[in-house]
């Protein structure tokens, strides 16, 4: 089943001309309004009018998330505002936000590529959906919106959290397609467990998830206990949104949008581009976006290119499911976590050392952050009011920050692991 | 159908085309939108052979055609409409119909037959002037005759120049209305207009030349849901500015 089998069955030499042509509209509206890039081209003099190959992408500039956040809010809009009819935010904080906008024909293509993996899942018109992702400034909840919506499907906007509700919206409204992060599927599997409720007597057919690294095993058993077909999906907010990427029935790695984006492959230390098929970080080149088109976004994301044709029929080429991070986000109930984020923090809070470390686990379905803080001997072994205050204060003040509670704990100076003199700042206890 | 890559083509030393890749699939409308002095003729008479390409590549149902010379072109099956008509006055409706058969000029009689009795069923009004001078037939009549004779080489592609320029607005929806009608017929059609609001309404997809360069390319509703395409081509009043 295609959503638009015109373009994701098309024949790759075809594609290629297609990508050849959106490529260079793209460079020449990127030159002409936005002048972060003008600047870059000509650092590295660059002729946005002399490409004629996509073989020669690799001489184009990357894009990173530190060139986002310099340019905040506005800066690398290729639109005026008042074109722009849409504004997201990346899970990030003041000052380190990123604002990513969207056109009318921006929001169209989104919901578009959103039906795609919806239908290639199974979702159609006769079904039923629960959209659990947070709704508001995090591209998930309304981008899977508007997809469900243009695949004429019934979509339950519930949002995230409340899980109780959500089980009994789920069975009331006889919810067939749920759409969340893999680890909240499993926290609504593991209720309905307690609340004793048999899922095989839910309508559930389907499960689109996305949002955060998980494995097979994982995919195993949400669909041993939900009973349902799981599908993973890709993407993120900086690109469009999910949407950018999403498995098919075959469930062995996620169609890429090759006519809207183009990817590639790289060597995060050299960042050359490895041999087809070798792991590296995956970079993103938007080539229909309007208001925010983006040259080689370097994702930090780890991932391969499958280059084996998929039997479902397909023309676009798979990534297999993300692997891991070249840097040190961390990817917490949904929210990214930068420890530097912490660091920060810390820093500003009197009677602390400037050395932590985050823990991360998964208690039951869900993630657990913890922060051990050294702190001064004096604090540590007389004042239990002010250690009290101290962890008080760290604790508001990191989940104004990161938007998520987080544990404190104090510790003694220099009880904390150091290797070679350089602390480990994360440990991440989750077995993904 | 036709695919264009990195084509550069000019006059002496002026570059007219700096870099166009474009590609019509079967059985599509596609549309070229650009102001005056863009290239969009140009490209067209580069397609059709008679302007030479100094770079790039056009490939037409597979095969390279950018060394070939124009008659021979026209044998692969890309015909032109050419801008302003460009009837010959002082034939009859008929002879510019069986002229532009030429190139199918093995054909038997009763498929020549065939083929006038096809554009006079697509054009009724060229039946009823069939005996008379082209040149003395209207405007929009004349548009009308110039589509029938590029027809009639049963192309693969047809090339409209500017179909609606000088016609009145009643004779101009007209012409829109054959051209739509022509995609039913299965025909692939490159259209070159002025009028981008109307040429977007029946395309399937479109592209924006400027001095020389596609800046845009899309499917025809995403392009008139573009507002740069908005202010620069469709007269959409700026006020909010």
């Amino acid at each position: 089943m295609y959503w638009d089998e015109k373009n994701e069955c098309m024949p790759r030499e075809d594609l290629g001309q297609l990508q050849l042509e959106r490529l260079q509209s793209t460079l020449y509206r990127v030159a002409t309004h936005v002048p972060f890039y003008r600047q870059k081209f000509k650092e590295l003099k660059v002729d946005p009018d002399g490409f004629r190959s996509l073989s020669e992408l690799t001489s184009l500039p990357f894009t990173t998330k530190q060139d986002l956040r310099d340019n905040y809010p506005y800066g690398l809009f290729a639109v005026p505002l008042r074109d722009v009819v849409r504004v997201h935010s990346s899970s990030g904080t003041t000052g380190q936000a990123t604002v990513v906008g969207y056109t009318q024909n921006d929001l169209k293509t989104w919901a578009n590529l959103i039906a795609r993996i919806l239908t290639a899942t199974g979702v159609t018109n006769d079904d039923v959906v629960q959209i659990a992702f947070g709704y508001g400034l995090f591209t998930g909840g309304f981008g899977m919106h508007y997809g469900a919506e243009r695949v004429g499907a019934s979509v339950i906007p519930i949002s995230s959290g409340n899980t109780k509700r959500q089980i009994q919206i789920m069975q009331d409204f006889r919810t067939t397609a749920l759409i969340c992060t893999p680890s909240y599927a499993l926290v609504l599997a593991d209720a309905m467990q307690e609340l004793g409720i048999n899922t095989s007597s839910l309508s559930l057919k389907y499960g689109l998830f996305g949002g955060e690294p998980w494995s097979e095993a994982m995919r195993q058993e949400i669909q041993n206990k939900l009973g349902i077909i799981a599908t993973d999906n890709y993407g993120l907010s900086e690109i469009m949104g999910p949407g950018v990427a999403g498995e098919c029935r075959e469930c062995s790695g996620l169609h890429l949008a090759e006519d809207h984006f183009l990817f590639e492959v790289i060597n995060p230390e050299t960042l050359d581009p490895v041999r087809p098929g070798e792991i590296g970080e995956l970079v993103i080149t938007t080539l229909t976006k309007e208001a925010f088109p983006v040259i080689r976004y370097r994702t930090r994301d780890l991932t391969r290119i499958i280059e084996e044709p998929c039997p479902c029929g397909r023309t676009l080429r798979r990534m297999q499911r993300v692997l891991g991070r070249t840097d040190d986000m961390l990817i917490v109930k949904g929210v990214n976590v930068y420890p530097s984020q912490i660091e920060h923090i810390l820093f500003e809070i009197e009677g602390t050392r400037p050395h932590y470390q985050i823990v991360v686990e998964r208690e039951g379905r869900l993630d657990k952050i913890t922060v051990l803080v050294e702190v001064v001997e004096s604090i540590f072994f007389d004042e239990m009011k002010k250690q009290r205050e101290i962890i008080e204060t760290i604790k508001r003040q990191l989940a104004s920050e990161l938007g998520i509670g987080v544990e404190v704990k104090l510790v003694e100076e220099k009880t904390l692991e150091r290797s070679d003199g350089k602390a480990k700042r994360v440990v991440d206890k989750r077995k993904l | 159908m036709l695919r264009i890559k990195n084509l550069e083509a000019g006059y002496g030393k002026l570059r007219v085309l700096k870099r166009i890749s474009l590609h019509v699939n079967p059985g599509e409308i596609v549309t070229l939108i650009g102001a005056n002095g863009a290239g969009k003729t140009t490209l067209l008479s580069t397609i059709t052979g008679l302007v030479r390409a100094t770079a790039g590549e056009i490939v037409l149902k597979g095969q390279n055609i950018e060394t070939l010379k124009a008659e021979k072109i026209v044998f692969r099956g890309c015909s032109l409409v050419p801008e302003g008509r460009q009837v010959f006055a002082t034939m009859s409706v008929r002879e510019n119909l069986v002229l532009g058969s030429y190139v199918q000029h093995r054909q038997g009689k009763e498929q020549l037959r065939e083929g006038i009795e096809y554009i006079y069923d697509l054009f009724p009004v060229l039946r009823e002037r069939k005996a008379q001078l082209a040149g003395t037939l209207s405007g929009g009549e004349q548009q009308m005759l110039a589509m029938g004779r590029a027809l009639m080489a049963k192309p693969a592609l047809i090339m409209l120049d500017e179909p609606s320029t000088g016609l009145a607005p009643l004779v101009v929806k007209n012409i829109f209305r054959i051209i739509e009608r022509l995609r039913e017929e299965g025909n692939t059609v490159l259209l070159i207009e002025q009028n981008a609001k109307a040429a977007l309404k029946v395309a399937d997809r479109g592209y924006v030349l400027e001095t020389g360069k596609i800046i845009l390319e899309g499917q025809a509703d995403e392009l008139l849901a573009n507002r740069d395409v908005q202010r620069a081509y469709l007269g959409r009043d700026v006020k909010e500015n």
